[in-house]
């Protein structure tokens, strides 16, 4: 095979990068010419500003004729502190009346046994009494290792979130689904939404909402909902035709047809999007405490900011515990089967109604004679903090020479030299090169969208910023796609193993990304490596699931006709699954890359030098502007990216005939 | 006799393109190479059909002939690029919305291919799922739900989801629902084409028995000739959008219009759809074998005209119209013309 015009094209652009790349600094001596390497401040755009005196002034002086700005978001506020104080009450409060010293008490929260109990009557409901063992033994670790008063919050506001998220995501869905217009113009907003990084609007959410737990809300809830309302309108639009002529040929109404038929058939894939809904409100959970949420996850921020390794651990793990309940209670619920209906009357129709509100009343009861029926007595809780840190000492005491050599050889060998590629590219050719490599991928008009969005990223003065993103991103991901790949090609080949690995991978992304960081800050401290481990980890699970989907949906007979053909095993592997599993492996190297910059800003806080830091660091001065700005041009390293894979993927289906 | 015209279509088209809607300004009657040579797909062409009171007329033709378009524009599940549809004396094509939904919710049912019965619904409530939509009262629609289910033989699985039943049962609760509100014209798309071929079989009985208790007025979609002629009162042979011959199967057989019919009733076994009448001869002797409806096919007759030395008498309304002798059946069953 010799050389074609591709790979000239490729080598071409290849190696003028890599030239001007190394030269670019003896280039800008040579000519004196500074703006070579730096974009030239007095042309820099003033976007910063815009954005941060237009929020000023919705806040301060916008005014609808009849109500100001100020009174939408009041409004907003006070429709969401009723429910929520409500399921405060409920759950950790109690129920009282009057202020301070005077206020009397005239019911108590749920107690604990009450709470366990109904959560275990949902889980039986929804499936069987494995997962009601599962989620018994995942509240009760809460109760028993003392996070019990933080994880109600945590549970009261994602019990706020959710439905909000859930039910606004459907019916925008639903909207999109009726008017193509709609879903036109709804498309790119939600592509911005689930590319620009929370911290980028927790600032404005913080400006029009004020610091508390309504703030945090706000944000969860628009972190949360852009997926719901992805699988709403895919889930509409797959209800086989058939059934939507039968809703018409037996006469529905509009209504009908939504309501009786498409909402009702799609069920079981709504409720995929509502488990994606209640696993990002997890995910939120630690951020959200930045703006006020409280909770587990205000104590594993005040953890790592204390370095408390102990207690950061253990409200991490109740995090996760809690999401791994919630995630299997929810996928139990889109893959539920219905159950004979029990005869007989109200309480035996429904004894799982009956028996929550026995407890909730026995408890109640009981719970004024015997204390610990309403909380779980203090004396019986165990901590594990003092554990987890000593075992961290150890680990650092004995093992840090290791850790360190193993920190220093990944810098020196691939972090450094890759980090010295991409910072030396001088911007007006990054953002050529950049052009023509969307344009070569996925057309001209790709082509032109990037060379415009990489030079909004100049012209905003955040070039070197981005180039260490794109750098550690593609450093993360180059890692954790040589990982995952053979992961996923093992697990799609040998079954045993391949229910361990994505076993595995499933609980990886049930954990809150906030929580990857723990661990890897103990063991390497702060800096670019730490970082890359974070996001490998956080990234590695689509890796791995694409590459074993892709594997195994090999259609059987080519597999049979290679193997009448003589292939070994190897063969079969190399030339006939892994060529037809591509475009799979594609769609996964873009899941990879999406999830690897989502994580990248939240890896700020161990101290990158990227795009992230710059929106870590508008959120610690309130700077709307610069978080938004810094935030947009992550969105766009994500957008680009996201197109061109897809380009690709789609390029190789196409040409593999699929 | 007079028979009624239930539903009447004059020049249907379905034209699918950027310029469906403007051709037929500037053509009369595009040919299909016209059509390609615009970019249009000509889905349903030309098409003229009227269903009588009482018939079961059976669209027939291979996939991408354009009969599930056809029978979509005649329910205006598809609305036709132009085009009148008369049924019931009432132009359907100029039907409101509002209107449209009380004609298919009085007068209309469907069976579809893959069934298309709710997942989330048991057999009784996806029966009694028309008149829920009425707002039929929920104690009243299942006990009209109940005894169509018993109609169609599926007493005792009320309470099954339609994952628990087997392809058959499930295209039985397809029917009971198109079947609830005991509609005017039964449209059956391709009923029985998802099922095994013994299932198919028994499913034919089964559409025939109903159909001798209900006395519909069917149109009925197959691609599958045996089954055409099993079931058709008259058949319609579509090609390429176009309806090729319009006839009962007998005619079919005999007298296919074009190469294309010719084509598919070469292979079909003439005993089945020949009748009595066409082969008797003039009423020679005076001593007969016994007697034969006129419109007995031949396969229904056979043993018993060849048992006998003696020919047959042919009967119409008690007449005697002709007779059939040993030798002419022979002649038909093993293809001699």
């Amino acid at each position: 095979m010799g050389l074609n015009r591709h790979h000239f094209f490729w080598l071409t652009l290849l190696g003028i990068t890599l030239m001007l790349s190394s030269f670019s600094f003896q280039l800008y001596k040579a000519f004196d010419a500074r703006w070579i390497i730096r974009f030239p401040k007095k042309y820099e755009l003033p976007t910063e500003k815009w954005i941060s005196a237009f929020l000023d002034w919705l806040v301060d002086s916008a005014n609808f004729y009849f109500f100001t700005f100020r009174d939408i978001t009041r409004a907003i506020a006070s429709l969401i502190e009723w429910p929520y104080q409500f399921l405060r009450n409920l759950l950790i409060e109690g129920f009282q009346s009057g202020l301070g010293d005077q206020a009397v008490q005239y019911a108590p929260s749920l107690s604990w046994v009450a709470v366990i109990t109904v959560v275990v009557a949902i889980s039986y409901y929804a499936s069987d009494w494995r997962l009601g063992t599962l989620t018994c033994a995942c509240f009760a670790y809460l109760a028993v290792f003392g996070q019990w008063q933080s994880a109600m919050v945590t549970l009261a506001s994602v019990l706020i979130a959710v439905p909000i998220g859930a039910l606004g995501g459907l019916f925008l869905g639903i909207i999109a689904y009726k008017s193509r217009i709609v879903e036109n113009c709804l498309r790119p907003i939600l592509d911005l939404m689930q590319t620009v990084p929370v911290f980028a609007y927790l600032v404005p959410v913080l400006i029009l909402f004020g610091f508390g737990p309504v703030a945090a809300l706000v944000a969860t809830v628009i972190y949360a909902m852009p997926p719901m309302v992805r699988v709403t309108i895919v889930a509409l639009k797959t209800v086989p035709e058939e059934i939507k002529e039968a809703g018409k040929m037996v006469g529905c109404t509009d209504r009908q047809m939504m309501w009786k038929v498409l909402v009702p058939s799609a069920s079981s894939s709504l409720m995929v999007g509502v488990n994606q809904v209640i696993m990002l409100t997890l995910n939120m959970v630690i951020i959200a405490s930045m703006i006020g949420a409280g909770g587990l996850g205000f104590d594993v921020l005040a953890s790592l900011r204390r370095l408390d390794i102990g207690g950061g651990i253990e409200a991490g793990l109740a995090i996760v515990v809690m999401a791994i309940a919630l995630d299997r209670i929810s996928q139990a619920f889109s893959v539920r089967t219905i159950k004979e209906p029990y005869n007989g009357n109200y309480i035996q129709r429904h004894p799982w109604i009956s028996t929550s509100f026995a407890v909730i009343v026995g408890t109640l009861i009981l719970g004024i004679f015997i204390p610990s029926v309403q909380a779980y007595p203090k004396e019986f809780t165990i901590t594990t903090g003092p554990f987890w840190s000593d075992a961290m000492e150890y680990i650092n005491v004995n093992f840090f020479d290791a850790f360190e050599a193993i920190k220093v050889f990944f810098l020196q060998s691939l972090l450094l030299p890759v980090k010295k590629f991409f910072v030396g590219i001088p911007w007006a050719w990054g953002i050529m090169a950049t052009g023509l490599f969307a344009w070569k991928l996925a057309g001209w008009r790709m082509g032109i969208i990037a060379f415009l969005l990489m030079s909004f990223i100049a012209a905003s003065g955040l070039w070197s910023k981005a180039m260490v993103t794109i750098y550690l991103c593609g450093v993360s991901v180059f890692i954790a796609t040589i990982i995952g790949i053979p992961l996923g090609i093992w697990a799609a080949e040998r079954q045993g193993a391949g229910r361990v690995i994505l076993g595995l991978m499933d609980t990886l992304q049930t954990l809150p990304s906030f929580v990857y960081l723990i661990p890897v800050v103990m063991l390497f401290r702060v800096g670019d490596f730490s970082a890359m481990i974070a996001v490998v980890l956080y990234a590695l699970a689509p890796a791995v699931r694409y590459a074993a989907f892709g594997l195994k949906e090999v259609p059987e007979h080519l597999v049979e006709a290679a193997r009448m053909a003589g292939c070994t095993p190897i063969q079969l592997l190399l030339r006939v699954k892994l060529p037809l599993a591509t475009p799979q492996l594609l769609l996964g190297l873009n899941q990879t890359i999406m999830l690897a910059l989502s994580m990248l800003v939240i890896t700020a806080l161990v101290g990158t030098r990227d795009l992230g830091q710059e929106v870590y660091i508008a959120l610690t001065k309130a700077n709307a502007g610069q978080g938004i700005v810094a935030g947009f041009c992550v969105a766009f390293i994500a957008i680009i990216a996201d197109r061109v894979v897809n380009a690709s993927a789609d390029k190789q289906k196409k040409r593999l005939g699929l | 006799m007079t028979v009624n015209v239930l539903l009447d279509c004059k020049n249907i088209w379905k034209l699918y393109g950027a310029k469906a809607n403007s051709i037929l300004d500037t053509h009369v009657n595009p040919d299909i190479n016209t059509l390609k040579a615009e970019g249009i797909i000509g889905a349903v062409r030309a098409v003229n059909v009227q269903i009588m009171q009482g018939e079961i007329f059976v669209i027939m033709g291979l996939s991408g002939s354009g009969k599930s378009t056809l029978v979509r524009c005649l329910s205006r599940l598809v609305e036709p690029t132009t085009g009148s549809i008369k049924f019931d004396g009432v132009d359907l094509l100029k039907a409101t919305d509002s209107e449209l939904i009380e004609i298919r919710r009085k007068k209309m049912g469907m069976v579809f291919q893959q069934f298309a019965l709710l997942p989330h619904l048991t057999t009784i409530e996806n029966v009694a799922f028309p008149l829920d939509v009425q707002g039929v009262k929920k104690d009243v629609r299942e006990a009209r739900a109940l005894d169509v289910i018993e109609l169609v033989g599926l007493k005792g699985r009320e309470n099954y989801y339609p994952r628990q039943l087997s392809g058959g049962q499930q295209q039985r609760v397809g029917i009971a629902r198109s079947l609830v509100v005991e509609p005017d014209l039964w449209f059956l798309d391709e009923p029985f084409s998802a099922l095994d071929p013994l299932i198919r079989r028994e499913m034919q009985d089964e559409f025939i028995r109903l159909q001798n208790l209900l006395k519909k007025t069917i149109v009925f979609i197959t691609h599958d000739f045996d089954e055409a002629i099993r079931l058709a009162d008259r058949i319609a042979v579509m090609k390429d959008g176009e309806i090729e011959q319009i006839a009962d199967p007998e005619q079919l057989v005999l007298n296919p219009a074009t190469d294309y019919v010719a084509e598919f009733t070469r292979h079909v076994s003439r005993a089945k759809v020949i009748k009595a009448a066409t082969i008797m001869s003039p009423i020679k002797k005076d001593h007969f074998g016994g007697e034969v409806a006129h419109d007995a096919t031949i396969e229904e007759i056979a043993d018993q005209v060849e048992g006998s030395k003696l020919p047959h008498k042919v009967m119409r309304d008690g007449q005697v119209i002709g007779q059939i002798d040993s030798s002419a059946v022979v002649n038909i069953l093993v293809g001699r013309d």
